[in-house]
């Protein structure tokens, strides 16, 4: 996985609360297969980013010049709710996004930007809405975002200190994978899993 | 120290502890047709599954649900019968048990976990798929997770997780006639918010769960992460092993009495804390639905749509707004006044046997107005509901009964709403364009839905029932 250290990019403000997972990415398009080659950008909000006669709708935030780059999305709260599909992290990551900044997240969310390299970066919704209006007042500014620190910095040169748990922060920045995480633990596996069985043989 | 359902269960599945994060033991894990990432990401590893005795697999998302016993060449959507087909391979090449889409115990993956007894009590058990939440109704702690979190899962059945906080939903008294565990579902939801269970798991207590059959405890826990949490949880009682007792899956004879033992000390201690703690008084809940785009935005049948105007959170109100023009409707409209165009009744929310059973009693002997189906959360729910005659109940009211799946829920098996119509549906989610492109979605319980098919609007079940 590509280690996340810092990122400056074009930042697009989605204000609403509780953008949901099937907004991201409606669920027609999860069977697609991924690959190289071709990505999942283009079922990215395809809903709200084209009509139902697949044309472009103009008033869509990502079709505006300034925002067609984005790499940075700042939201409201409870950013991701909804569906456990990781097809929601794959779009944005396609498209270019390596960044969501919002004072919530969904659960199941959060983990997959985390486990793609993603980051989730929790910044008060105070925050966010003042990024947001600095955003939307001058279409296709960038913000920069430093991990190590956990800072984003806004148009206006303002820093602002965002929260992230420290082993993922960790696991964002060295770039690790959790499979190779876990069979370090592989002995202590083992012996659980005879103490465990050997009380539950049902389960095994 | 008392602990908590959760503490416990957490505690006896903790392989490593750093503190902030802990290396779990995963004992059971559901896989669906949807989880063809997983296994395209493991193969591109080089890895095996660890444990494929610990996995069971059915197809329910893009299985079709009227004509597939004439084979998979039958299935017209290509990329859906791809998505089957590997469904069939993943399996087999890793020797992990699998109801195929005609397989006699095929079903939807939170209905056939507990149905054939793979879920139990005090587990831990994972499932790509955000409705995992629905296990946890028979005190195990079960979670969603994506398609990489499952590649570990198999890989090395264990997940690093940050430990949940607990949030104990009590709601004490008795559910009137007409009232289900849907609608107290509703209820919690409308009062917590889609977010107000973020973080935490959940752990549903009080009089009106312990009087709940199996069923209703499932549907509960099934919409537990449409407030935003982790996991949902019921400590297990003897209606929970009675449920399971016999369970293909379920231990059996001497062991099954050790199991007991060790079940019948599952609930929270007495004077144990938890991080957070609502109530709702179970006497007050009448049957609920949704007005809006996501399941917080639901009221009491009674009620009038609100006025955005009147929220005091300004983002609450701003999705009040483009919730009421997404769903056409007005504020101060009466929700009995809402005409319905479609109605859909199953899914892993309303998809079983006391789920059909309930809408079957509204329809008896009655005529649907609207077009509807009825899909059973399982082919052995389907099989039981036909032994009863519920079916013949469905289809002569009007409505189609057809075979078990997602369906309508998840819009991929090309069941959908069309455009701009309304349904009542028994699902769990009113994300806009949930039920397909441009579908107006109200969430209601299965009696519910049954008396808005036969009226043609959304009607208070009870004024059907005396």
């Amino acid at each position: 996985m590509e280690p996340f250290t810092q990122l400056s990019a074009v930042a697009a403000p989605f204000g609403m609360a509780n953008i949901d997972t099937d907004k991201i990415i409606p669920a027609r398009f999860l069977r697609k297969l991924r690959t190289v080659e071709k990505g999942y950008d283009p079922w990215l909000f395809y809903d709200m980013r084209f009509d139902t006669d697949g044309n472009e709708r103009p008033d869509f935030i990502l079709n505006q010049t300034p925002w067609r780059k984005t790499g940075i999305i700042v939201a409201g709260p409870n950013f991701g709710c909804g569906s456990s599909r990781e097809g929601a992290a794959y779009a944005m990551l396609d498209w270019g996004i390596r960044c969501v900044v919002a004072p919530s997240f969904g659960d199941i969310h959060y983990a997959n930007e985390i486990q793609n390299g993603m980051l989730p970066a929790i910044l008060a919704e105070e925050h966010c809405a003042v990024l947001r209006a600095q955003l939307q007042a001058s279409p296709g500014t960038s913000l920069s975002i430093d991990l190590a620190s956990q800072t984003i910095t806004g148009p206006d040169g303002k820093c602002y200190h965002f929260q992230i748990d420290s082993v993922y922060k960790e696991r964002l920045l060295k770039g690790l994978n959790d499979v190779g995480l876990v069979l370090q633990e592989l002995p202590a596996i083992e012996a659980f899993e005879n103490k465990h069985f050997a009380r539950m043989p049902w389960l095994a | 120290m008392p602990r908590t359902l959760f503490e416990k269960i957490w505690q006896q599945h903790v392989i490593v502890d750093k503190g902030n994060e802990a290396l779990l033991y995963i004992d059971r894990n559901l896989l669906h047709d949807g989880a063809f990432h997983a296994f395209g990401a493991l193969a591109k590893e080089g890895r095996k599954v660890r444990k494929p005795r610990q996995s069971l697999a059915t197809a329910d998302h893009y299985v079709p649900t009227s004509g597939r016993e004439k084979g998979l060449a039958n299935v017209i959507d290509t990329d859906a019968r791809e998505m089957i087909r590997l469904f069939d391979v993943n399996g087999a090449e890793h020797g992990i048990r699998c109801f195929g889409m005609n397989h006699p115990q095929q079903g939807i993956v939170h209905v056939i976990g507990p149905e054939t007894g793979f879920t139990q009590p005090g587990i831990t058990l994972t499932c790509g798929d955000s409705h995992t939440s629905t296990h946890g109704a028979m005190g195990a702690y079960a979670f969603g997770i994506g398609a990489s979190q499952l590649k570990q899962v198999l890989a090395t059945q264990c997940l690093w997780q940050r430990r949940p906080k607990t949030l104990r939903i009590t709601v004490d008294g008795k559910l009137g006639a007409g009232v289900s565990g849907k609608d107290v579902v509703l209820a919690i939801i409308a009062k917590i918010g889609t977010a107000g269970g973020t973080g935490h798991v959940i752990e549903y207590a009080g009089s009106v769960f312990r009087a709940m059959a199996m069923e209703g405890r499932l549907t509960v826990c099934n919409m537990s992460i449409e407030a935003g949490a982790r996991a949902g949880m019921i400590a297990p009682d003897d209606t929970t092993f009675q449920y399971l007792a016999g369970r293909e899956y379920a231990p059996k004879g001497g062991q099954w009495d050790e199991a007991l033992a060790m079940w019948r000390v599952l609930p929270t201690d007495d004077g144990a804390v938890f991080d957070h703690e609502v109530s709702l008084d179970g006497n007050a809940i009448e049957p609920t639905i949704t007005w809006g785009t996501t399941p917080e935005e639901a009221l009491p049948v009674s009620a009038v749509i609100p006025d955005p105007a009147s929220f005091a959170d300004a983002n609450k109100r701003a999705h009040a707004e483009s919730a009421l023009r997404y769903m056409d409707l007005k504020p101060g409209t009466r929700l009995t006044d809402i005409e319905i165009d479609r109605v859909f009744i199953g899914t892993c929310t309303n998809g079983r046997l006391d789920d059909l059973r309930a809408a079957a009693a509204v329809l008896k002997g009655r005529k649907v107005t609207v077009q509807g189906w009825v899909s059973p959360g399982s082919t052995q729910v389907k099989r039981d509901a036909e032994a009863e005659g519920l079916h013949r109940i469905f289809e002569e009211a009007g409505l189609e009964w057809r075979a078990s799946g997602c369906s309508g829920c998840a819009a991929m098996n090309g069941d959908f709403v069309p455009p701009g119509m309304r349904a009542a549906s028994t699902s769990n989610r009113n994300f806009e364009g949930r039920q397909g492109k441009g579908a107006r979605t109200h969430l209601m319980s299965p009696a519910m839905a049954a008396a808005a098919a036969i009226t043609g609007r959304v009607t208070d079940v009870r004024k059907l029932m005396s």
